[in-house]
């Protein structure tokens, strides 16, 4: 029996069916769980008042929108290299779902950016590495759209992912360059682990599964989505040839 | 240089639309696909030039011996015929333009631009670059449209020189070429059934038995 | 080869519009910025830099569609690719044919509009390379958006959606030689990266996009 079984249609119905409402009940309490424990049951941060507690919501968000991307290179790989549709359909599910991780991450940065910087946007490394993995992530689903024939969607797209992937990493490598070049000490840090203690990590640490379960939940929902429209379109198909 | 194909499944689109074609073209010989409009007479053609893979079966072709002619001749409107041919010619690393002109009857239009033939001349000059290409087998899609009766015959004449000099030629075409040394193929009963091993006609990974 | 890219810049020069169009789209953008941004002329040296990269951009832009569309529409890259030239090679000499068009005479003028957005002294030679190393990743990267949308309807806003995130990277290194350049600092790290990237992506995206081309012509 191996890996690559699931990689069927059929086998991965009926293997989704079964795994999607655990996923689904442990997402739930490990977000219902560490979002009640992170914004109630921590004290206010000495410097930045209650606005730290943005960071359940958005270190989890932004983690998971980097993930996403990293899971659909994966997913894009595997579909390019063994052909498995199920492959190419989790990584099509998955990009809305990792662009709206992206913008949440990107409005909560906004949202604790106003009362700590005064300012909704500031043009720092990471805040515009997001922009520019939301610009990505928009590129990645309108060619999908574009594209009538599902095969040949998921080769564009498979390719654009991984062309995607090496530019998204020097982007990041040279928006690095491009604020510290000329513009020092203008950057403000968005580096969190250096003040967060312990009492903040643990419920941090739930959030973060809770997202990743989150993201596993919708992505599982999205796919079987897409398998079963791919499915009504091959019946059809079917239907008319006779 | 012998084509032959065997067993071939092809698809349009994800949908498989032939299958268990076979057939051998020795040098020599033409065979003429003959099929209803819709029944993938293009797509075949396609699969055999390489421009799309197939979905079964098994195209054997001895090197790079193909030369396509698809239903747009991929002329361009601003050269003048002899720098749309002389293209080619170097593309495929011949000198043949002259020759191709004179056979062709091109060779009063030699420098007007492609912008200002007719639909037939510009059909002739696309079929000119199967000359040039110097490849021995043709595959050619739906070759004599707008052509008129006279460059019909003048094509015909073309294909027979070619199939004389040792050549052969796979043409999809609804009308009569004259061409004696030519067979031909029905394709009607390769049409795909709905349910077959390689998928039939729709899309294979989904359509079949499920949960 | 030299055949196909002796045979599209005669195309291009035939056809007229192409390069001309890039190049009327670049000196309407050095214009148009004064005139929203202010006369001052500290303001425009300090911005100079970043507008011309940005309107070289923007102009090289405007073509990248015609880099296969044509051939697409007419049938001849479905001939290109049945004949024995690898089509790797293809979309690199086709790149290479829309950069002589386009990126070529973007470098050679902005010089002049260097001038109306009053860039520094010391900028002008910066400008100059970095243009001339930076925009053949230009005409590279979007012969990689045109080969993904070849073919497709609509496909001309979406080939900008999927290229400008790529073009990320070369602007912020070609902007950062001429800024440089312009305060009179050592350029060679974002040259050397500038140049890295270009020579990166001529060397691999070729494959990339002619794996593309061969995805949309079956």
């Amino acid at each position: 029996m191996s890996l690559w079984e699931y990689a069927n249609p059929q086998k991965f119905m009926q293997l989704s069916r079964r795994a999607l409402p655990w996923v689904t009940v442990a997402a739930t309490l490990c977000l219902i769980g560490g979002l009640t424990w992170g914004f109630f049951g921590t004290p206010d941060d000495y410097k930045q008042g209650s606005t730290v507690k943005i960071i359940y919501l958005h270190v989890p968000a932004a983690m998971m929108a980097i993930n996403a991307w990293v899971m659909m290179l994966v997913a894009s790989l595997v579909w390019l290299i063994r052909r498995h549709h199920v492959s190419a359909l989790a990584a099509k599910a998955a990009a809305p779902v990792g662009l709206t991780f992206t913008l949440i991450a990107l409005a909560t940065g906004a949202l604790w950016g106003q009362p700590m910087w005064g300012t909704w946007w500031a043009w720092d490394p990471r805040l515009t590495s997001f922009l520019i993995l939301t610009l990505f992530y928009l590129g990645y689903i309108a060619l999908w759209q574009a594209v009538d024939d599902p095969d040949t969607a998921a080769d564009l797209t498979g390719v654009l992912c991984i062309v995607g992937s090496v530019f998204a990493l020097l982007s990041r490598y040279a928006v690095n360059f491009w604020n510290q070049g000329l513009h020092q000490g203008a950057s403000l840090s968005l580096d969190k682990k250096e003040n967060v203690a312990d009492v903040f990590w643990f419920p941090l640490l739930v959030c973060i599964a809770g997202f990743v379960l989150l993201f596993l939940t919708l992505v599982l929902l999205r796919t079987r989505t897409e398998i079963r429209a791919r499915r009504l379109s091959a019946l059809l198909a079917r239907e008319r040839m006779g | 240089m012998e084509l032959s194909v065997a067993n071939l499944a092809v698809a349009r689109g994800g949908v498989t639309v032939l299958e268990g074609v076979s057939f051998a073209l020795p040098p020599g010989r033409a065979l003429v696909l003959r099929g209803a409009n819709g029944i993938g007479k293009t797509t075949l053609l396609r699969t055999v030039a390489g421009l799309q893979p197939a979905v079964a079966g098994k195209i054997s072709v001895g090197g790079e011996a193909i030369a396509y002619a698809a239903h747009a001749d991929g002329l361009k409107a601003t050269l003048t015929v002899t720098e749309n041919l002389a293209f080619w010619g170097a593309v495929y690393g011949t000198a043949a333009v002259e020759d191709a002109l004179t056979r062709m009857n091109l060779s009063d239009l030699r420098d007007r631009q492609a912008a200002n033939l007719s639909a037939g001349q510009k059909r002739r000059l696309g079929l000119a670059r199967l000359l040039v290409t110097g490849r021995p087998i043709w595959v050619l899609d739906e070759p004599t449209v707008s052509l008129d009766a006279a460059s019909v015959a003048l094509f015909a004449d073309v294909v027979r020189g070619h199939l004389a000099a040792g050549g052969a030629a796979l043409i999809a075409t609804h009308i009569d070429l004259g061409l004696a040394e030519a067979e031909e193929l029905e394709l009607g009963p390769f049409r795909a059934r709905p349910a077959s091993e390689n998928g039939g006609a729709f899309d294979a990974a989904f359509g079949g038995d499920f949960a | 080869m030299i055949a196909l890219l002796l045979r599209d810049m005669r195309l291009a020069m035939r056809a007229g519009g192409g390069f001309g169009l890039g190049l009327a789209f670049f000196l309407l953008v050095a214009v148009l910025v004064p005139l929203g941004v202010g006369p001052e002329s500290a303001t425009l040296a300090k911005i100079a830099p970043g507008i011309l990269w940005v309107g070289a951009l923007l102009a090289c832009l405007l073509s990248l569609d015609r880099i296969f569309a044509l051939d697409f529409e007419d049938g001849s890259l479905d001939l290109l690719v049945t004949a024995p030239i690898p089509l790797e090679g293809v979309v690199a000499v086709k790149a290479l044919a829309h950069w002589t068009v386009t990126g070529l005479p973007l470098t050679l003028v902005a010089p002049v509009l260097g001038v109306l957005l009053n860039l520094p002294e010391a900028g002008y030679f910066w400008l100059v390379v970095s243009l001339g190393l930076g925009t053949p990743a230009l005409s590279v990267i979007g012969a990689f958006g045109a080969a993904l949308t070849v073919g497709l309807k609509r496909g001309g806003l979406l080939l900008s959606l999927l290229v400008l995130p790529l073009y990320v990277p070369t602007l912020i290194f070609g902007a950062e030689v001429v800024k440089r350049g312009a305060d009179g600092m050592a350029t060679a790290t974002p040259l050397a990266l500038l140049a890295g990237i270009t020579a990166g992506a001529a060397a691999l995206l070729p494959f990339a996009s002619a794996a593309a081309i061969r995805i949309n012509l079956r």
